[in-house]
């Protein structure tokens, strides 16, 4: 039984060393990422304190007000003896489009996920999912454009609307924007409900459509208002779209068809015009600081809405 | 007798049983609607912007210079000013990209610091693309004094589509079994030798699906080139292999579009069209061979 | 007996998160010797031997007192942890081919170790492939992927890839469990054969296993040492610990 082959392999050397500069070459790599891992956080300051910089100016003159800023609705930056800076109209035109959106979005997008993860079979739901993958692609500003030329005219058709871009109309194109989000993020949190949930429904009679409104939709919730909460934040954030079909009227919208402006859509209307370094151009600035935290808001909190999932 | 009738009708269909299976036929049938109603006007739009561009549709239209203040012509220096944006904001965003996820998924313990790196970059992907273009204004054009250049536009949409590759990569890094490492920690490899010899083989192709979702996302932005290197018009030399310098400021495609369909009065009736279906064309062609890629990957996956 | 024994535990607890999986355990394993550890499912034996080359450390949520040595040096302190892991071979309950070729599978551990002619891996590789008696079965055909064998190939593999770095002592968690009963006894044999240069450490389920292969036998049982003795007494009618004979005889709980 002394078979050479068989004898201990410690037999073949003393143990091995790796190179020098394999170890440091290693250690240098993994420095590089750790860097890139802390950069996240370092653009996301770099963001705020950029764009916060060239705000700064205007918030701590003396003749601006920060209560008027938020919510006074009179947005006159470039008039000659009055000029006002209240966004109070445009964040009310942020969010009546964003709530147009989502009340069209939500009903639709859930559905889609609830269809996709429960009904669908496996090619369908490939199909389904590769289509919706391909409307998260298409670029925002051909939105803009499909809004601004067949949207706007199938609404002046149906409804008589002088106008086509409108508060609708950025409705409807921010809807179909952000049904992507809500729909593959709503269908992961359905998947992570486990089967055994379905199982025993199923064992107790219960058809699919019970087993989906009585089982899966309650314990679910949480996946999907970060859902809804993420679609918001896509919705909120959005520029060029709106931008496009939304019209341009600053005032407070009366109705569907009424002409509105967003914060976003007005920074990108007027950066353009304000003279680098005036108090127009540091108040857009402003606004982009109020943006930032109001995605960061919303962000944050389907961020903690997804992590209490987690912990269940 | 009950016993007899008892089992006559175990098996067969109660009103009740009828019932339910109605409601399980018209609940199937509803959801199926809203899913499809998210692709009929997908597929109408679509061909509704082919039809309407059609007149200007030819291999001309896209290698040719806009004429008559855009009002004619083709689209030539803009869909060469995109291909520059893409590339260098790739080139940036790739590295970055990869090594971050790397960091997050193999490296980074769960502790404060790394939720916190984790928040950054859920952030980041939340942040509306105008405020990219603030910062990229006010950070690149100025503080950097990159001026209005491509440069300015590159790093501005680099940062901005970092997070797209950071969550592919994360995703598909996740997707490689975790026994594959633990095998490898227990022969005493190190964490940098168990990501080189399991880890990233065995993810490449996800992380390549992300970078490809990285470029189609790059080609579609507007807001942040809009103010830090996208111009209307810039005239270019035709036939030159490299007509932009990187100080320069350039056209872009999904810009043009905007410029023709908003800014210019008078344009010839199918050039927005067409440069929509152009712009709508590169993007949708880059996310299909991504997800190509994915499944051809996915079908020959090794374990 | 003079000198440190291969492996000395001292007083070790684990807990993950709050929940506390091994309540202070303390013994040694000598050098060549065979020590089988049995025990119900979730009584902490693969937490004992990830504390054991430290791969507890991957383990975010985990956190380790007391001592263990090895070779009578404190684990945790320790310079180089991978040169540690690579003196204590270990092998999953569940057969790990690598996704690389059965050739790159048994030399990755060597290469990262920093050995890389040629030679040297081929002469190492073959050993290891015998020792695990894995050869004759795979020689012709190296390059094939190690994900494409069989089962119990693929954990004579994973026993080949744990002698490749040549470890003073073989850690086994539960390696039989799916593998047929005729690989089981090979693989025995060639521990039997193993177990004269090198210190055996069984975790298993098998209670006949144990008590073929192992000098001494440790009965751990939520997260603490029932018993520990020579198999003689352990698989005896008169273990010390009543709950000891009632496993081993399968009329516990």
């Amino acid at each position: 039984m002394t078979d050479p082959a068989l004898s201990n392999p410690r037999t073949v050397g003393p143990r091995p060393r790796r190179r020098a500069w394999a170890v440091i070459g290693e250690r240098a790599l993994e420095t590089v990422i750790r860097a890139s891992g802390v950069s996240a956080i370092l653009f996301v300051l770099a963001i705020f304190f950029f764009v916060f910089r060239e705000a700064a100016p205007v918030l701590f003159s003396d003749d601006f007000n920060f209560l008027e800023f938020l919510f006074s609705a009179q947005w006159y930056p470039t008039s000659d003896i009055n000029v006002r800076y209240g966004t109070w109209a445009l964040t009310v035109g942020s969010f009546s489009v964003t709530a147009l959106a989502m009340v069209l979005a939500v009903p639709f997008g859930l559905g889609a996920a609830i269809y996709i993860s429960e009904f669908s079979g496996p090619r369908q739901r490939e199909t389904l999912k590769i289509t919706i993958e391909l409307l998260a692609a298409i670029p925002s500003v051909v939105w803009g454009f499909i809004g601004l030329t067949v949207m706007s005219r199938i609404i002046v058709a149906l409804t008589g609307a002088p106008v086509g871009v409108n508060l609708l109309n950025g409705g409807l194109i921010l809807a179909l924007m952000s049904v992507p989000i809500i729909v593959s993020i709503g269908e992961d949190a359905l998947k992570a409900v486990p089967d055994s949930y379905r199982e025993a429904a199923q064992a107790l009679g219960a058809t699919r459509w019970q087993i989906v409104f009585r089982v899966l939709l309650p314990a679910a919730k949480n996946g999907l208002l970060a859902a809804v909460l993420l679609g918001v934040g896509r919705a909120v954030g959005e520029t060029m779209a709106v931008l496009m079909a939304t019209g341009h009227a600053v005032h407070l919208p009366h109705s569907l068809v009424d002409s509105v402006r967003t914060l976003t859509a007005n920074i990108a209307a007027e950066l353009g015009e304000a003279p680098v370094g005036s108090s127009h151009y540091q108040v857009l600035f402003l606004t982009g600081v109020l943006l930032f935290c109001i995605t960061f808001a919303v962000n944050l909190t389907a961020d903690l809405v997804i992590r209490g999932v987690r912990r269940k | 007798m009950a016993v007899v009738s008892l089992a006559a009708t175990r098996f067969t269909k109660t009103a009740l049983a009828a019932r339910k299976e109605r409601a399980e036929a018209v609940a199937k049938w509803a959801f199926f609607g809203m899913a499809v109603a998210m692709i009929i006007p997908l597929v109408a739009i679509i061909a509704y912007l082919l039809y309407r561009a059609a007149p200007s549709l030819s291999l001309e239209f896209l290698v040719e210079m806009p004429r008559r203040g855009m009002r004619e012509g083709g689209i030539w220096p803009a869909f060469i000013g995109t291909l520059y944006l893409v590339v260098i904001s790739l080139a940036v965003s790739a590295p970055i990209g990869v090594l971050a996820a790397i960091y997050l998924n193999e490296y980074a313990r769960d502790t404060w610091f790394n939720r916190l790196i984790n928040l950054a970059v859920i952030n980041l992907a939340g942040v509306p693309s105008i405020v990219h273009a603030l910062f990229g204004l006010g950070a690149f054009v100025y503080a950097a004094k990159f001026g209005y250049s491509i440069v300015a536009a590159s790093l501005t949409l680099a940062i901005m589509t970092l997070p797209v590759i950071i969550a592919s990569t994360r995703e598909a890094l996740a997707s490689v079994p975790m026994a594959f490492r633990e095998a490898c920690w227990n022969v005493g490899a190190t964490r940098w030798q168990t990501i080189k010899a399991v880890v990233l083989p065995n993810s490449i192709s996800g992380i390549l699906t992300g970078v490809i979702l990285q470029v189609s996302r790059a080609a579609g932005e507007t807001a942040p080139i809009m103010f830090t290197g996208a111009v209307f018009f810039k005239a270019i030399q035709p036939g030159t292999v490299f007509p932009y310098r990187l100080q320069d400021q350039c056209m872009a495609l999904s810009m043009h579009l905007y410029t023709v369909s908003t800014q210019i009065p008078n344009v010839k009736e199918s050039i927005p069209y067409a440069t929509a279906i152009v712009l709508l064309g590169t993007v949708l062609l880059v996310n299909v061979s991504a997800i190509g890629l994915r499944v051809w990957l996915r079908n020959r996956k090794r374990w | 007996m003079s000198g440190p024994k291969a492996i000395e535990v001292q007083d070790l607890r684990l807990a993950y998160g709050a929940r506390e999986v091994l309540h202070g355990i303390s013994f040694d394993v000598g050098h060549n010797e065979v020590l089988a550890i049995i025990g119900p499912a979730q009584s902490g034996k693969t937490s004992l031997l990830r504390c054991l080359n430290r791969t507890i450390d991957f383990v975010g949520s985990a956190t380790v007192s007391g001592t263990v040595r090895f070779e009578g040096e404190d684990v945790h302190k320790v310079k180089d942890v991978f040169g540690l892991r690579r003196r204590i071979g270990m092998v999953a309950p569940l057969p790990v081919g690598l996704p690389m070729s059965i050739y790159d599978n048994v030399a990755f551990a060597p290469r990262c170790a920093g050995v890389h002619r040629r030679g040297d891996l081929d002469t190492l590789v073959e050993t290891c492939l015998r020792q695990a008696a894995l050869w004759d079965e795979v020689k012709d055909r190296l390059d094939s992927l190690g994900t494409a064998l069989s089962g119990g190939q693929q954990q004579r593999l994973t026993i080949a890839r744990a002698l490749s770095h040549q470890p003073d002592v073989l850690c086994l968690d539960e390696f039989s469990i799916a593998i047929d009963p005729v690989t089981t006894m090979r693989i025995e044999d060639v521990l039997k054969e193993l177990s004269r240069e090198i210190t055996i450490i069984l975790v298993t389920n098998l209670v006949q296993q144990a008590r073929r292969l192992a000098s001494r036998t440790m009965f751990l049982w939520n997260g603490e040492i029932v018993e520990l003795d020579t198999s003689d007494v352990i698989f005896s009618n008169r273990p010390n610990d009543r709950r000891t004979y009632d496993y081993v005889h399968g009329i516990f709980g």
